[in-house]
């Protein structure tokens, strides 16, 4: 069998699992540090230690961050970036970062930069790329000490050749300046786009140390396995993609949890509710993955197209802190976060909190239930009740149609849930505190294709057949087994207003890694 | 709230913010995100312009008022950004072919992005953007505006793209004529482009055009961005501000889209939750939503407004954006009595969207509504 380690860095915990196959060996939680890596060794050397496994047997390693999100929130350890756009005439009314936070764009450094290039929607050239103007900024790069630069071209994803070129001009007048080019990151939407491009760009050093960081806490712990980091969509990107496009790890967060908590339970189609320290995540499970948002998705206040799982959070935790009489209640929104071990009730503390109302009602051992132990039964049960109706209201919001799905209650806050929200069943799976980095070890390969193709010359069921065997193409590269690629994402939009048939295609395939039979 | 009792007015930048809400709902579907036409008024505003709307009312008879709007495909100009000048061009093109000094900027579209150009052109130029449309809503077509329907012959006209090529169409025998020749120039200029009608006379556009409807957008982003404030609900909000009704709430089943003739042609199923619970509804969509039917009876079709929004958050939904899965809330909006008389509806009933089994059935008239 394939041993797999997935770990999981939150902003609060550090979790970590040992799967043998499908089988859960080991699971623990540790608490996030602030140089993040003796956290996760603490975790690493734990759950070893409980799986009872040899070291040089794990197989693979998976690791889900949110360190690049909280550094764009948190307008920290991120680069200048010089951002230039090939798109004049066009586009000139509306500059690079137009509609970013001040002080995101300010830490960013304000070097934006117009150049003539780009192409139109049918493949002409907007204008020839400006040559000269880019050596221009080389000199400009050079003369600020900037050391990344991030190019996009209008309608990049059909053609990236002029970012290419671009790229290769810079680099040859900058030796050593890295270049993100958007047609790598994202699809068609200029601004969204180019905007992905900028902040992944800013965070390409902090990905690079955090990278090493991780590898080194790894190999510290004797692991010489590869490692993989989770994306946005429950997919795996290889260690040093990830040094080049840290942007695609932004949501990987809810995602891990909600696939974790479909492979825990083996529910492909269910409701799932992370319950945390602090809120609740509630997101709907759509054949085994996270339905989509629709809309447009902020990062940090910047808008973005990344396509994120559709998740809803309320003020509802472990930590959230209660306060009224049982007529008149106040939960939340606020919490004691990660101070709970020490202001909550159970732990000798002062503080009401949900966790508190959980062990009085029986529901949990945690601390000294002595505490707890004198409390009204009939506050606890109206506090009870509360929750149960905030849950309700939440899982409502999130529940796709009135068939009777049951609801995964996931997460160190779990405890809190009851067994049953409205007319829905609840399942608690096994190791449910550490579903996130369960989902982080069973992530698979992703392959991915969007572009514009011509229905003038092929039927629309050959250009699907032809973007299908793409994206097949790329996780197949990527490291995909081709048997167990599957389609999760088909979308063809037409161009509308325009003559030539002209069709927007996405596809996307997932797979199973390589040497893993999950 | 905007207020134009007093005269004209200035927008301010959170008047922009509403207005992408409520520009956007009158959209119903289609016209275009208006996300970055509101960028560019703000860039503009920001640089030092003025955007002033001026009431209808206020209007000379004589003033001479020039409609535009962009023309292309939403798709290209959300990533072929345009220059930010196309507009100005084509106006002072105008002014020139025809030796008239322009009064006054009107809207043809206040639904989706074409609510923005204007006011960005205007501003530029130094001119107001009268408070009012051709159309109250969005239509995929130039002659579907009431300018066209009640006589108004819209060349000479002038388009321009972002590279500084200017088209004047001197002549169209017909408005269909216009739509057409616009529709081939626009795919050569990139599909993204600007284009300023000929100019109408005050007394024309205080007649015939869809009146107050910059107030009525703005009204609606603010309602919806209040109710949101207040937690309240945002779908009730719209509905009470503009005596519709919601007419639905679902989850979409199905989504089939294809293409016919340039346009985004679909079905969207939609399966009831809530009061809808055994309830099936079906949109019909052309570029906009078109036609509401529920359990197999048309219940609401163009040209009143059928808007389709989120169900959680009340912002309004593009034919674009649709999923699989989507909750959304339907609502029926009344349009305005100009766009119900038989030369209207001649031109923009369901009939010219192929849909002669359809017969129109207004909703009761915004007044009459509850």
């Amino acid at each position: 069998m394939v041993l797999r380690l997935g770990i999981d860095v939150g902003g609060t915990n550090t979790d970590a699992v040992i799967l043998d196959g499908r089988k859960v060996l080991a699971g623990v939680k540790c608490t996030t540090t602030e140089d993040v890596m003796s956290g996760i060794s603490e975790a690493l050397e734990a759950v070893l230690e409980k799986a009872g496994v040899e070291r040089a047997n794990v197989d693979v390693a998976m690791i889900g961050t949110t360190h690049f999100t909280n550094a764009v929130i948190e307008r920290r350890a991120l680069d200048p970036v010089a951002a230039i756009r090939l798109g004049l005439p066009a586009t000139a009314c509306l500059p690079p970062m137009v509609d970013w936070p001040e002080d995101l764009a300010e830490v960013v450094g304000d070097h934006r930069y117009m150049l003539h290039g780009g192409y139109e929607f049918d493949g002409r050239e907007i204008a020839e790329l400006d040559r000269d103007g880019l050596r221009r900024i080389a000199d400009e790069i050079v003369a600020k000490g900037i050391r990344t630069a991030a190019i996009s071209s209008v309608f990049s994803p059909i053609n990236r050749e002029m970012e290419e070129e671009a790229r290769d001009i810079l680099q040859a007048a900058v030796p050593g300046l890295s270049v993100v080019l958007s047609s790598e990151i994202g699809r068609i939407g200029l601004l969204e786009r180019e905007s992905a491009a900028i902040m992944n760009a800013s965070l390409l050093s902090l990905a690079d140390k955090t990278i090493t960081a991780f590898g080194d806490a790894l190999k510290g712990a004797g692991l010489t396995c590869p490692f993989y980091v989770t994306q946005n969509d429950g997919t795996l990107m290889a260690a040093h993609m990830v040094r080049r496009f840290p942007v695609l790890t932004f949501a990987s967060g809810p995602t891990n949890s909600m696939r974790g908590a479909a492979f825990l339970t083996g529910v492909k189609d269910a409701i799932v509710i992370d319950i945390g320290g602090t809120t609740t995540d509630v997101g709907s499970l759509q054949k085994g993955f996270p339905r989509q948002a629709s809309t447009v998705v902020d990062v940090g206040g910047v808008r973005t197209n990344f396509r994120m799982p559709d998740v809803f959070a309320i003020g509802l935790g472990g930590g959230t802190i209660i306060s009224g009489e049982k007529d008149d209640l106040t939960i939340g929104p606020k919490s004691v976060g990660y101070r709970l071990g020490s202001e909550a009730r159970v732990f000798g503390g002062g503080t009401l909190t949900c966790t508190d109302i959980a062990v009085a009602a029986g529901e949990a051992e945690i601390g000294d239930p002595s505490k707890v132990a004198d409390m009204d039964p009939d506050f606890v049960a109206a506090v009870r009740a509360r929750i149960g109706e905030m849950l309700e209201d939440a899982v409502e919001r999130s529940r796709v149609s009135p068939e009777p799905l049951p609801v995964i209650a996931v997460g160190g806050g779990s405890i809190l849930a009851p067994d049953r929200i409205g007319d829905l069943e609840v399942l608690r799976p096994e190791n449910f505190a550490v579903a996130n980095a369960v989902g982080a070890a069973i992530a698979q390969i992703s392959g991915e294709v969007e572009r514009i193709f011509s229905l003038a010359s092929q039927s629309r069921e050959d250009c699907l057949a032809q973007a299908d065997s793409e994206a097949r193409a790329t996780a197949i590269n990527a490291g995909a087994v081709a048997e167990t690629l599957d389609v999760i994402e088909r979308e063809d939009v037409p161009l509308a207003y325009l003559p030539g048939n002209a069709t927007r295609i996405h596809v996307k395939v997932v797979g199973d890694m390589e040497g893993l039979d999950a | 709230m905007l207020d134009l009792s007093k005269g004209t007015v200035s927008l301010t930048e959170q008047d922009l913010e509403a207005l992408e809400i409520g520009s956007g709902i009158l959209g119903t579907g289609g016209g275009g995100n208006p996300y970055i036409g509101k960028l560019r008024a703000r860039e503009v505003l920001r640089a030092g312009y003025e955007l002033r709307v001026q009431p209808l009312e206020t209007l000379d008879d004589q003033a001479q008022v020039i409609p535009l709007g962009g023309i292309g495909a939403p798709l290209v100009s959300f990533e072929r950004i345009k220059e930010g000048r196309e507009g100005l061009r084509c106006l002072r093109a105008l002014e020139q072919r025809l030796g008239i000094t322009a009064d006054a900027v009107a809207c043809e579209e206040i639904g989706g992005q074409n609510s923005m150009e204007p006011l960005v052109t205007a501003a530029l130029a130094g001119l107001p953007v009268v408070d009012g449309d051709g159309m109250g809503r969005a239509f995929p077509e130039m002659q579907m505006t009431t300018y066209a329907i009640y006589g108004h012959r819209t060349t000479p006209s002038v388009m321009c793209d972002p590279h500084g090529n200017i088209v004047i169409f001197d002549h169209a025998i017909t408005e269909k004529w216009h739509e057409t020749m616009a529709r081939a120039c626009v795919v050569a200029q990139g599909g993204a482009s600007v284009l300023a009608a000929a100019p109408m006379s005050g007394a024309f556009m205080k007649r015939y055009s869809i009146p107050h409807t910059y107030t009525q957008a703005i009204g609606l982003g603010y309602a919806v961005l209040e109710a949101r404030r207040d937690h309240e609900d945002p779908i009730k909000a719209i509905c009470d501000r503009e005596g519709g009704r919601q007419v639905f709430a679902g989850k979409i089943t199905d989504l089939k889209r294809h293409f016919k003739g340039g346009f985004n042609v679909g079905v969207a199923q939609i399966e009831g939750l809530e009061g809808w619970r055994d309830s099936e509804a079906e949109i019909v969509i052309q570029n906009e939503f078109l036609i509401f039917s529920r359990d197999g009876e048309v219940e609401v079709c163009v040209p009143d407004l059928v808007v389709v929004l989120d169900l959680d958050s009340g912002l309004p939904l593009t034919t674009e954006v649709l999923r699989y899965g989507q909750r959304v809330a339907v609502l029926a909006l009344p349009c305005h009595p100009l766009l119900r008389t038989s030369d209207a509806l001649d031109v923009v009933g369901p009939s010219c969207f192929g849909h002669p089994e359809v017969t129109f059935r207004p909703l009761p008239a915004k007044e009459a509504a509850p």
